[in-house]
């Protein structure tokens, strides 16, 4: 039972991190219909941006974390100005291949720059916490409550203020948001900014527990694009429902099932949602 | 007239030069990296049909090409088959895990796709890392024999062998051009271009589609047989995701959907990557913003890009020339918007 209770905590904090990065992802799809393949390279350059902000510039964690979101942030921008803007009447198969260059180079550059060894990220909140008979770092209880409160934080900026409610606009129909005079351009933008410092914010908090190296945002971005689909692409309640409840599954199969095949349970799940679906889960209208 | 026998003279000539290659270098550094990018084309093409010609992006294709690598590797080294038989056999088994992949993957679209085939591809790569008692893990293959003698021809070689993958190149370029041409290429294309009118107008688009992923998916394996044999190693990072990336890179630098692309892609890409060794892991830092300008001004590639030229030039002269002649290639992705709508 205390292996069952632990591997719940732990999953809630594997979910959250998922949750955030395919809020990201989600937010991207619902305004744009681009499958970013590059988001996963933001959370990498998320990563990388943090960790030199704290030791080559010794800034505190969170300064280093602000610094970090507005730069990844920047890059999603860029992004959109210089790759994505241009492509929006291309066929679909362009964006994505646009996508996968980005990916690349993203990848080639943290390479370059940082080195293609692992690393390890110190955290400030390493203490070790007793409480109900468990134990846990204070960084897994951090992860978990400061990703929800950006969670609501988000919802808020987008059911309660006016630039939150353009982006919903914007998702909802294009060009009707076009007519009753929304700028879709900085829509778009701002939505990138958000995508990128909300996968930026993901991968600084789960920096410390895992490891930063080029590759790392391959298998993220692979599972939040699992989990996109499993809450419905473009949905912002299905990203986090569906972050949650792979990182539970995840973490229950590493232990009862086998701990060599856990990454795969997320790709079975979505072999089978798409076989019996193909359009993904909570897919609006019909064929 | 005259101009299809100038376009017969140019193919003509290619081959000869291809045939004549390695008498021209004695350097065999250069026929390995020859006979290498042989077999990468034969990949690409498998990708061009599908993701060129009828607009399906598959990132599934370097886990086939694994697929093919690992069960000429497991039935000639594991169960010691003839080195034919196994080759035969890898194609077959290839076809038909890419048949029953299709099947499924085929009902998703788009987006879809590209994210199933995406997950497949890792699926496919993450087996063949665990499973050791099969593939021997991270330790990969070792010992996988060059191609067995056909009569009095050896394989063990590297001009033999170049020659081998040649041929199989050359009858992969014939199968592709002939599909092209005939009525099954056109429906292709149509698929491409607007499925949901291709339906209306009888296609059976399903059964063509699955036709068309599963030929793919054999030419995927058929390089990566070839590939197998030749390098007669094999690690489970054959299938990474990186590979197929370096394919779509190849094909989209020589031209997404056209039949020369992916020649001059490969080649182009692959004596470059020999030319920048000094960049290794870094090439990626060219070959990536390349790729996304390439899609956003250059959407077919050196090839369409030339072909169009060409066209417009030949307009200029003749302007009362019909422009059937250029509806077959990239021009007309281009032009066509396709709703981006989930439904």
């Amino acid at each position: 039972m205390e292996i069952f209770v632990q591997q719940m905590f732990n999953g809630l904090t594997i979910g959250s991190v998922y949750a955030l990065v395919a809020l990201g992802l989600t937010l991207v799809y619902g305004i744009l219909h681009i499958p970013n393949f590059a988001h996963g390279a933001l959370y990498m350059m998320g990563g990388y941006i943090t960790l030199t902000m704290m030791t080559n510039f010794g800034l505190n964690y969170w300064l280093a974390i602000l610094v970090s979101i507005l730069g990844v942030g920047l890059i999603g921008v860029l992004m959109e100005r210089l790759v994505f803007h241009p492509l929006r009447h291309a066929p679909p198969i362009h964006d994505k291949i646009a996508a996968i260059g980005i990916l690349l180079f993203l990848e080639a550059f943290a390479q370059y720059v940082w080195g293609a060894d692992y690393q390890t990220m110190p955290s400030p909140y390493d203490q070790v916490v007793h409480l109900f008979g468990l134990t846990f770092t204070m960084q897994r209880l951090l992860i978990i409550v400061f990703a929800i409160a950006v969670m609501i934080l988000l919802y808020v900026f987008l059911k309660k203020t006016f630039t939150g409610a353009t982006i919903i606009a914007m998702s909802q129909d294009r060009e009707g948001a076009n007519l009753v005079g929304i700028n879709t351009n900085r829509t778009a933008m701002l939505t990138f900014l958000i995508s990128g410092g909300l996968a930026s914010i993901a991968c600084s908090l789960a920096a410390p527990i895992n490891l930063v190296f080029p590759g790392m945002g391959q298998l993220v971005i692979l599972k939040a694009f699992v989990i996109i689909i499993l809450g419905g692409m473009g949905s912002i309640p299905g990203a986090i429902l569906g972050g949650y409840i792979l990182g539970f599954s995840e973490s229950l199969g590493a232990t009862y099932i086998s701990n060599d095949y856990k990454d795969i349970i997320a790709f079975v799940l979505l072999v089978i949602i798409l076989s019996v679906k193909p359009t993904g889960l909570f897919a609006k209208g019909g064929h | 007239m005259a101009k299809i026998l100038k376009q017969r003279n140019i193919i003509s000539l290619l081959i000869l030069i291809a045939i004549v290659f390695p008498f021209l270098t004695k350097n065999e550094y250069f026929i390995h990296v020859m006979t290498l990018s042989f077999i990468w084309m034969i990949g690409v093409y498998g990708l061009n049909l599908l993701a060129g010609y009828t607009g399906y992006l598959s990132l599934a294709h370097a886990g086939f090409f694994a697929i093919g690598a690992y069960s000429l590797g497991i039935l000639t080294v594991k169960s010691e088959m003839n080195f034919w038989l196994a080759f035969l056999l890898s194609l077959l088994i290839t076809g038909i895990l890419g048949f029953l992949i299709g099947l499924i993957a085929l009902r998703t679209k788009e987006h879809f796709f590209a994210i199933y085939t995406l997950c497949v591809g890792y699926i496919i790569y993450l087996v063949i890392d665990k499973w050791d008692s099969l593939t021997e893990g991270v330790r990969g293959l070792i010992g996988i024999p060059a191609p067995g003698k056909v009569g009095p021809v050896n394989f063990e070689e590297p001009l033999s062998q170049y020659y081998l993958v040649l041929f199989f190149l050359l009858v992969t370029v014939l199968v592709v051009y002939r599909i092209i041409h005939s009525l099954s290429g056109r429906t292709y294309i149509a698929i491409r271009n607007s499925e949901d009118l291709a339906l209306t107008i009888g296609i059976s688009t399903m059964k063509n589609k699955l036709s068309v992923f599963v030929l793919s998916t054999i030419f995927a394996g058929l390089s990566g047989a070839l590939y197998a044999s030749f390098i007669r190693f094999i690690g489970p990072d054959i299938g990474q995701i990186s590979v197929t990336f370096d394919l779509l890179t190849y094909l989209l630098v020589g031209g997404i959907g056209t039949l020369s692309g992916p020649i001059v892609g490969t080649v182009l890409i692959v004596w470059l990557s020999q030319e920048l060794q000094f960049l290794q892991d870094y090439r990626m830092l060219i070959f990536g913003p390349v790729l996304t300008l390439l899609v956003i001004f250059y959407p077919s590639g050196i090839v369409g890009a030339l072909t169009g030229w060409k066209h417009k030039r030949d307009e200029k002269r003749k302007p009362q020339v019909a422009r059937a002649s250029s509806m077959a290639f990239g021009k007309s992705q281009v032009t066509v918007e396709k709703p981006v709508k989930e439904g």
